[in-house]
């Protein structure tokens, strides 16, 4: 079984913490002049997202999680599974509702998102960072405002909703960045 | 390699200078004092026993007295005790020493020790000239907010409310996991000293607040070199100082049993062994020194990396070290 020394330690590191694949986010080398040398690591559990912080003594091995990230493309959904392919394979893998998470409300067919496997199964999805969705319903656009004041709510075509200006129209298409939610700018097509 | 690799120092010169400064001021408390500057090798042919302490070992390939192996010191403290066995009076020194397996925001693999010792003072009394060193150097840089003085024993009842003298490793361990989270499955219930340590680091140092703390009367299987004063319980006379919750320095009234010295190495000896960390032999030569007897005296080390940190307000030895590891 692979393992990790803690003097291998560095944000972003792999390794198994009961049985869960975990993520280091940071991690200190803590030693009192006479005495035992401690790693302590802050470290992100990639299935619940929960961080949680351990300390190891300097040198013990940790098991390490064979987890890596893939750019893969965005399919459909069947409702119960979300589809991604490997543009380069065309392997397909089904990621659970768990593991889209949050992400559900960004995915968009064709997209390529950035995906998080553990033992060759999705663990996590990433959206892209900004991602072009139509608008499918917000109240009738104000003409000539261009201001920006204000803003109203507009549901886009995977149904998350985000505030946008008040020159909106149905149909249109927005630039979104998925890290903030937030209304970037109109499509320039 | 990178087609440009990082060259430049990671200290400002406006903290490289402040280092220059802390160094001549250092050296002149020593020289008002009539404490004698010494230079003792780095590199020795016995190494430190201490299982916490990770000694560099090289090759002499001759001529003169060559090989086997040749140990960088990660402290100056043997050969210094032969002066001191000698005749020397009181001495310090200022030199690079060298720990393997130590790097972090706090810690380098080589780095500055100030380390002197005073023929005639107990640890006591040698807590009090660390005192008036500090508040001499810090003067009108960083005079330290306070001065506050505690038993090992006190400092665990105030901060982390245990008696680390009767406290056990098993207890140690649930009250940690349920006090403050925090747990170290690799540490066994045989190593005491290691959950009380992890106390000290991840308890006690973050809350123990500003200003200039001495630490002192240690448990003794955490002597090291220090010699022990009966009572109930026994204490190590040793103490540590602690400015703005950051270890600085560590001193001792220094055994000088040659006999309950080389138990203590060879218990040592017997303890790396069972840890797997690589055989040392004993210094026969301090041991000889201190057979052929050393004055009574204190002496105490400091990190001095550490003491520009503080006083510079950095938050890493990085910006205090001109080239750390990663740039050597």
């Amino acid at each position: 079984m692979a393992s990790y020394s803690t003097n291998e330690f560095k944000g972003g590191l792999k390794i198994m913490i009961d049985g869960d694949p975990c993520a280091i986010i940071e991690n200190e080398f803590v030693k009192p002049g006479k005495g035992q040398a401690f790693v302590r690591a802050k470290i992100r559990n990639l299935k619940t997202g929960r961080v949680v912080e351990r300390t190891y003594k300097s040198g013990e091995s940790v098991e390490a999680a064979d987890v890596m990230d893939v750019d893969l493309q965005y399919l459909y959904t069947d409702g119960e599974f979300w589809h991604f392919m490997d543009a380069k394979t065309y392997e397909q893998l089904a990621a659970s509702a768990e593991a889209v998470g949050d992400a559900v409300k960004w995915l968009k067919e064709q997209d390529t998102c950035e995906v998080t496997l553990w033992n060759g199964t999705p663990l996590a999805v990433a959206p892209p960072n900004f991602v072009m969705l139509a608008v499918t319903d917000t109240d009738p656009g104000v003409r000539g405002d261009t201001s920006g004041g204000g803003g109203k709510p507009a549901t886009l075509e995977t149904g998350a909703v985000v505030r946008v200006p008040l020159f909106i129209d149905i149909g249109e298409t927005l630039k979104i960045d998925t890290r903030t939610g937030e209304y970037v700018g109109r499509s320039k097509d | 390699m990178q087609p440009h690799p990082d060259w430049r120092p990671t200290a400002s010169f406006e903290r490289l200078r402040l280092r220059a400064d802390l160094l001549a001021r250092i050296r002149s408390f020593f020289a008002d004092r009539c404490v004698l500057e010494v230079d003792t090798p780095a590199l020795s042919h016995a190494a430190g026993t201490d299982p916490a302490l990770e000694s560099f070992s090289t090759v002499y390939n001759g001529p003169g007295p060559a090989g086997p192996n040749l140990y960088l010191h990660t402290s100056p403290e043997f050969p210094m005790k032969r002066l001191l066995a000698a005749g020397s009076g009181s001495i310090y020194q200022l030199c690079k020493v060298f720990r393997d397996g130590e790097f972090g925001t706090r810690h380098n693999p080589e780095f500055t020790l100030l380390e002197w010792y005073r023929t005639g003072l107990d640890y006591l009394d040698l807590m009090d000239e660390v005192e008036q060193l500090l508040t001499t150097v810090l003067a009108d840089i960083a005079p330290p907010d306070s001065v506050r003085h505690w038993t090992y024993r006190d400092l665990f009842l105030e901060y982390a409310g245990i008696d680390p003298f009767t406290i056990s490793s098993g207890e140690l361990r649930d009250l940690l996991l349920t006090r403050y989270d925090i747990s170290c499955e690799a540490l066994s219930s045989d190593e005491l000293d290691s959950w009380l340590d992890l106390v000290m680091t991840h308890v006690i140092e973050p809350r123990m607040g500003t200003g200039l703390i001495f630490v002192r009367d240690y448990p003794a299987s955490q002597a090291a070199l220090a010699r022990l004063r009966p009572g109930t319980p026994t204490v190590a006379a040793r103490f540590e100082v602690y400015l703005d919750g950051i270890e600085l320095a560590n001193g001792f009234h220094e055994l000088a049993d040659a006999v309950e010295q080389r138990a203590r190495f060879e218990k040592e000896c017997a303890r790396r062994r069972n840890d797997g960390l690589a055989d040392v032999c004993i210094d026969e030569r301090l041991l000889s020194a201190l057979q052929s007897g050393l004055p009574d005296c204190a002496g105490v080390a400091l990190g001095v990396d550490r003491l520009v940190m503080i006083a510079s307000g950095a938050e890493s030895l990085h910006e205090v070290i001109a080239f750390p590891l990663d740039v050597s």
